[in-house]
């Protein structure tokens, strides 16, 4: 299908994008467009307006700040896929990155777009959790930044704010033990469960509203996964514990 | 937004698709869509260079880029692109609807790879559904593609925003 109507904006500076955020009622942020058109094609979001921070300059660098690394609104992922830097600070970042859909969208789909649509099913948000990492959100009212334990709230829901920008993703530096494993159908596709481990935190992601952190010694404890046409609830608990096993062998 | 090296004036709705864009308003048909998802890959055109989804694009958002098509690869007349040559050579198509997508996006994956190992091909075809050949054949004429691929062009299609 095609995209519902909508009022296009491309604002050329991140202030103007936020003041557009700030005035407009019903604004959605488009940054890759690989989550949130296929949304609009589907016409299962109805935006009045459509902010496209496309046309914004300096808004894709890549660069290391207080022991990590931040990746600003416009980073694609198949940049950080191919960052020499990104692999030696972040290794578990630059692997979990190649698991996200397929290199043509990653030419277009950003990291900060990944954890602002907050899929349940999708890496980074996990990865974002596993290292405990932070967003900067930025609005007419100032900067403000999120920890990800106060970031993702329900399915596709964060606690930014309608006038709110998410202008960087920090995650700190990974050179300890790490893994992620998923298991998906098809390459590419939404993993059915997968688990991220850095050192001895654990990460879980696809079968909870959100990505959840897990004791590695019982990581199915309190979980109550969906089960849908492609995994029943018990096969995604089964997936958990092999993938948490498997996280924590490698 | 130049479309295959030549200038064309900004589509007027903005909720246009760039699909759409490149099919009913400048006639390049070649572009096919399946899915309007970003699932089947037959959209895949190249953007600066880059392979990316036609239909997960504003026609709006392609204003100041450089699209490539099909159609573009090469000029009428002249000879096939090494990788049409390829399909050509190996058979990597039967009903050909998705043969447009899977080109385009076997160029942007010798880009990156000029010499792909199996895996790469594996996974550098996996965002592209064909329902005819069983793959064996596209996953041939990837190789062959590489064969057929003079050295110079290999530089083309860096994507946007590389770190």
């Amino acid at each position: 299908m095609k995209p519902p109507p909508f009022e296009y904006h491309a604002p050329v500076t991140v202030d103007d994008a936020c003041s557009l955020l700030a005035e407009l009622e019903d604004a959605k942020v488009l940054a890759g467009g690989q989550s949130l058109v296929p949304l609009l094609n589907f016409r299962l979001a109805r935006p009045r307006h459509l902010v496209d921070i496309n046309r914004i300059t300096g808004l894709d660098r890549i660069y290391q700040r207080d022991g990590g690394v931040a990746m600003q609104a416009l980073v694609r992922q198949a940049a950080v896929e191919d960052s020499d830097m990104v692999s030696r600070v972040c290794p578990l970042l630059s692997e979990a990155v190649r698991l996200v859909a397929h290199r043509v969208i990653r030419n277009r789909g950003t990291v900060c777009g990944s954890l602002a649509h907050a899929d349940p099913a999708s890496e980074l948000p996990a990865v974002l959790l596993a290292l405990d990492g932070h967003v900067i959100a930025r609005s007419t009212r100032g900067d403000r930044s999120i920890p990800v334990a106060e970031l993702f709230t329900s399915v596709m829901e964060t606690t930014l704010a309608p006038d709110e920008l998410l202008v960087e993703a920090w995650f700190p530096e990974s050179k300890g033990k790490h893994a992620i494993v998923e298991e998906s159908r098809r390459h590419g596709d939404f993993a059915l469960a997968g688990a991220v481990r850095y050192e001895d935190r654990l990460a879980l992601f696809g079968v909870a509203a959100t990505p959840v952190l897990a004791d590695p010694r019982d990581p199915t404890r309190g979980l109550q996964p969906g089960g849908d046409l492609e995994a029943s609830a018990d096969f995604r608990l089964h997936l958990v514990r092999v993938l948490s096993e498997r996280a924590f062998a490698a | 937004m130049r479309v295959n090296s030549v200038d064309h004036p900004a589509p007027v709705d903005s909720r246009r698709l760039l699909s759409d864009h490149l099919r009913h308003d400048l006639g390049l048909t070649g572009t096919h869509v399946g899915c309007e998802h970003g699932v089947c890959g037959c959209c895949t055109v190249l953007l600066d260079g880059a392979p990316v989804r036609s239909c997960l694009m504003l026609a709006v958002q392609a204003e100041g880029h450089e699209v490539t098509t099909v159609e573009g690869l090469t000029r009428d007349g002249a000879a096939l692109h090494p990788v049409q040559q390829a399909f050509h050579e190996c058979h990597a198509l039967q009903c050909g609807f998705c043969t447009p997508g899977f080109v385009m996006s076997v160029v942007g994956l010798l880009a990156q790879h000029p010499n792909p190992t199996a895996q790469e091909i594996e996974e550098g075809i996996a965002g592209n559904l064909c329902r005819c050949t069983g793959y064996a054949s596209i996953r041939r004429a990837v190789t062959r593609a590489a064969e057929l691929s003079p050295l110079p062009s290999r530089g083309e299609g860096q994507g946007e925003g590389r770190g």
